[in-house]
């Protein structure tokens, strides 16, 4: 019978039902943050359990680390996650990459990056933007601490089988459309609980034809449409990506790899629970209007009319406009901004920061504007300043942070205030998500920039033909 | 797991679609691993910014201080899979959460820490919201799991679906690892045969300057 992608792997990874009916599925690979592994480190004390795998275990501090020049934070406490996430990693035997590791970043960011995961693995992290690494062709596992807690005791969660979707995106992507403005349209159209209970395949020709990095954002807001998976089958783009990279398998292991890789796709004729098909070649770069990843127009759109949505969603509408201080039919562009923010597992990656170094180049961030780039891993910000990019950013006038989550959730203190619209790289537009009031429009990195030297919401393309 | 099988107390709806819990619980730069979880529930619309308490957010209202039963829309709980939007209710003593849907990891959440995740069907879900604005918690409410029903004020009963075995792991507070932790001869076996056909999945070695 014809099976899809993620029965495939699904399959390859089942251990055992268990009593209660829930599928065993291997993890082959787990990475932590500090901000939820202490509290199962401490649980792990009091039950008296180990860990089984410490070595298929990794461990990255991301969410509150500062990313101030110099990682400077003298604010009491600062130190209280990083430093149990030391003490867990040293007493479990877990390698870490601490503050200060060259390797250190944001580990939906670094997992990749270093090869950690690959094509047909299953991973497991206690972040629901897991699913990043789908982009490989990995089936990721967001958790909560509990089952942060399950694999390092089993090294298995216990999961009920997920229904299956393909989203096909089909087309040519026009200059100026990214993977962000993508994923964007594709939750504006399955909505942000069209993909709850189910593991999302992207297909079709406008995946393809992205770069690793536009697939690892296709794939990170999966879960913005409720979706706990998101993956894309792997192909030679991804098995060139991953040669040579520090955990990757290599010699007769890489051939042996590379031909089960190769295997890892949906058969012609499997069977979908559900299918959504997209041409991508008409989309303009996508923003958001609301307070959540569905609340998306293009950016030459006009904000839509609660008055014409169905029933059900004209509340959450209505609650949307009066947050962002936006009336129907209002255009976004032109709207005046304050704050700029570039990074998070999103959009954080060197083709990120090289597109938005592109509209930056003799430009400077409007007067009133505070603009900040967070590069996603340590080994990003080296790889771009080798590139002059932090020369670019610097003098445009953009704080050249160290790597981390940042503003993204704002678990490190960085945010914004009261009132402020901030555009930004992210992937959430939550009402408070980047500070208490703070009025959120997501976008992709190019856009952000040519928000920052514009002062105002811009269609890039403009800035983009200035310069042509 | 602290067991689930019945709770009484007031209903509060939160009749808005996608709660999610960056509102549930909006992370904040912390400097305990041991916060006051329950003070974290809401805390952006339970409180102003200098921490005196909110008098329009529906739980300061006298009637609601005490809730035990949380009732909202669709996606509730969706965003963030952190599990501290759990501990936060338990702590504050929401133990049931009755939602027209749930976020998937959140519902995983809940019934790893004994919070009962309710979806009635959409014709008694309707019912039971109007029920709980009507009551304004000026009456208590049943989840009763061992009947599979919640019981309003008025008499009236509103029975509920949920997996046989989900029903038994809240009722037993069962130990979930400890339930996989019988499987380990089946991980051990399964290790070996991955070892043998995939060797790269089961090692892990920086190989730069190998």
């Amino acid at each position: 019978m014809a099976q899809t992608l993620f029965d495939r792997i699904w399959d390859a990874h089942l251990v055992a039902q268990r009593g209660d009916g829930r599928d065993l599925v291997y993890m082959d690979r787990h990475v932590m943050h500090e901000l939820h592994a202490p509290h199962a480190f401490a649980r792990l004390d009091e039950t008296g359990r180990g860990v089984r795998r410490p070595d298929l275990t990794f461990a990255c501090q991301d969410h509150t680390v500062s990313t101030r020049p110099g990682r400077f934070d003298d604010r009491p406490g600062a130190a209280t996650y990083t430093d149990a996430m030391r003490a867990g990693t040293r007493k479990f035997g877990i390698k870490l990459f601490d503050v200060t590791d060259a390797d250190q970043g944001i580990s939906h960011v670094v997992a990749p990056e270093l090869g950690i995961v690959t094509p047909g693995a299953t991973y497991a992290c206690p972040d629901s933007h897991a699913c990043t690494v789908g982009g490989l062709g990995v089936l990721a596992f967001a958790c909560g601490t509990s089952e942060l807690e399950h694999v390092l005791a089993t090294q298995v969660l216990a999961l009920k089988r997920p229904k299956t979707m393909r989203v096909v995106l089909d087309g040519a992507l026009a200059p100026g459309v990214t993977a962000k403005d993508v994923i964007l349209r594709v939750i504006a159209e399955v909505g942000v609980d069209g993909g709850a209970g189910h593991a999302v395949e992207y297909a079709g020709a406008a995946v393809r034809a992205l770069a690793v990095e536009g697939r690892l954002t296709l794939c990170n807001m999966a879960i913005e449409m409720g979706a706990r998976n998101g993956f894309i089958a792997p192909d030679e783009t991804v098995f060139d990506w991953l040669a040579g990279r520090a955990y990757a398998p290599d010699g007769a292991d890489w051939d042996a790899a590379l031909s089960w890789w190769k295997t890892l796709k949906s058969d012609d004729g499997a069977v979908f629970g559900r299918e959504v098909t997209i041409d991508c070649s008409a989309l303009e770069p996508q923003i958001t209007w609301g307070i959540d990843p569905s609340h998306v127009i293009g950016v030459g759109g006009r904000v839509p009319d609660p008055a014409a949505a169905p029933p059900e969603r004209q509340g959450n509408m209505r609650r949307a406009l009066d947050y962002m201080d936006l009336r129907p039919g209002d255009t976004v562009e032109g709207l005046r901004i304050d704050r700029v923010f570039i990074g998070s597992c999103t959009n954080s990656r060197l083709p990120d920061l090289e597109a938005a170094a592109e509209i930056l180049r003799g430009r400077k961030v409007a007067d009133g504007v505070t603009a900040l780039v967070v590069p996603g891993s340590s080994t990003v910000k080296r790889e771009a300043e080798a590139k002059g990019l932090d020369r670019v950013f610097i003098e445009a006038g953009f704080a050249w942070g160290e790597s981390g989550c940042s503003m993204c959730a704002g678990g490190n203190g960085d945010r914004g205030e009261a009132g402020e619209r901030c555009v930004s790289t992210t992937n959430r537009n939550f009402e408070g998500r980047q500070g208490k009031g703070v009025r959120t429009h997501l976008v992709g990195p190019a856009m952000a920039a040519a928000a920052a030297v514009t002062g105002k919401i811009t269609d890039v393309r403009r800035l983009a033909r200035e310069r042509a | 797991m602290e067991p689930f099988r019945s709770l009484t107390g007031v209903a509060a709806p939160m009749l808005v679609d996608d709660l999610n819990t960056d509102q549930i619980t909006p992370v904040q730069r912390k400097s305990t691993l041991t916060p006051d979880y329950a003070l974290m529930l809401f805390s952006r619309l339970r409180f102003n910014d200098d921490g005196t308490e909110n008098p329009d957010f529906l739980l300061n209202r006298p009637r609601f201080r005490r809730t035990k039963i949380l009732v909202s829309g669709n996606n509730f709980g969706c965003g963030s899979s952190r599990e501290s939007a759990v501990w936060a209710m338990a702590a504050y003593g929401i133990r049931c959460v009755v939602a027209r849907s749930f976020a998937d990891i959140f519902r995983e959440n809940c019934l790893k820490n004994g919070v009962l995740p309710v979806t009635f069907p959409a014709g008694d879900a309707a019912r039971f919201e109007a029920l709980a604005v009507a009551t304004d918690g000026a009456a208590e409410f049943t989840a009763d799991l061992e009947a599979q029903e919640i019981r309003g004020p008025d008499g009236a009963v509103f029975p509920f679906d949920i997996a046989p075995a989900e029903r038994i792991a809240l009722l037993e507070g069962l130990d979930d690892i400890g339930m996989t932790l019988k499987h380990t001869v089946d991980v051990a076996a399964f290790e070996q045969t991955v070892r043998a056909a995939r060797p790269w999945l089961q090692e892990t070695r920086d190989r730069r300057g190998a």
